[in-house]
């Protein structure tokens, strides 16, 4: 169905109200995407992408462990997430809870799972809210000015429209 | 009735759960009303309306083929929709970007990380 070649770039979908799914390849084998996904020092070099700088790091990886990250984003803030690992599946699996600690009643259910086929590693994170307000506030959050809130994009349906139609252009 | 005032554009027209099980099922390819009906077990006058709905934002085609009125999505009016999401998109990018040339420093490094199995 996919013809067109992944050039290494992150697909964001919404497979339901409550959900985010991002799925991106790799050229690594899974246990180094995990490692580097898990190790603190190595979470540190990425995990603010250019948004800002990663200053704490915390990982208690077992079961029940909890985890935090914290950045300070190019503006100055400080932004802060902690969350609670609930399974572990080495280089394969981790399911954690994910809090904004500035809105801190409301939590999402985070599964990276990774799959390595010869040598190259599809990641996907689905990140599933309690609600679709949540989920939409959590896709507005990443930028600036968000669009309405009647917003509910069918992000499938748009990447298939799409790229049937790129393909046609 | 459809009401004009609250289906303008293409995000209201998509946040109906039914409108978008009919694009979903569009963007496969593009069907005669009859077979939505059947695919989507809805009646005929509610998928009318529906379709009118998507019809009047652009986002579905209709043409004649003999007796049937067939279907199709116009992707390109998808696309304010498609851009929302891809800046959070990009945001991704940005970080996964970073862990790329993260793993490319631990394939250099030759540290195989099989050290991380200790569970």
């Amino acid at each position: 169905m996919d013809t067109t070649t992944n050039s290494g770039k992150a697909v964001v979908t919404l497979p339901s109200d409550t959900q985010i799914l991002i799925t991106r390849e790799f050229d690594a084998p899974k246990h180094l995407v995990f490692k580097a996904w898990t190790t603190p020092d190595l979470i540190a070099r990425w995990w603010a992408g250019r948004r800002g700088t990663v200053t704490s790091v915390e990982v208690d990886l077992r079961v029940g462990g909890r985890w935090r990250y914290v950045m300070v984003t190019n503006e100055g803030f400080e932004v802060a997430f902690h969350g609670e690992y609930r399974e572990i599946v080495p280089n394969e699996r981790l399911v954690s809870t994910e809090i904004f600690e500035a809105v801190p009643d409301d939590f999402a259910v985070d599964t990276l799972t990774l799959t390595e086929h010869e040598g190259r590693t599809t990641l996907t994170v689905l990140v599933d809210h309690s609600t679709k307000e949540a989920r939409d506030m959590h896709v507005e959050s990443g930028m600036e000015g968000g669009l309405q809130e009647a917003l509910d994009a069918l992000a499938q349906v748009v990447a298939s429209g799409l790229s049937q139609e790129r393909s046609t252009r | 009735m459809a009401r004009a005032a609250t289906t303008t554009d293409a995000f209201n027209a998509v946040a109906e759960p039914r409108r978008r099980q009919i694009l979903d099922a569009l963007a496969e390819g593009e069907q005669p009303v009859n077979d939505l009906v059947r695919l989507l077990g809805v009646t005929q006058p509610a998928m009318s309306k529906h379709l009118r709905v998507l019809r009047e934002v652009g986002l579905v085609q209709v043409r004649d083929e003999g007796r049937r009125r067939v279907y199709r999505l116009n992707a390109d009016r998808l696309r304010p929709i498609h851009e929302w999401l891809q800046r959070y998109e990009a945001v991704w990018n940005e970080r996964l970007d970073r862990l790329d040339a993260v793993l490319e420093d631990l394939k250099e490094g030759g540290t195989d990380g099989h050290d991380d199995e200790q569970r």
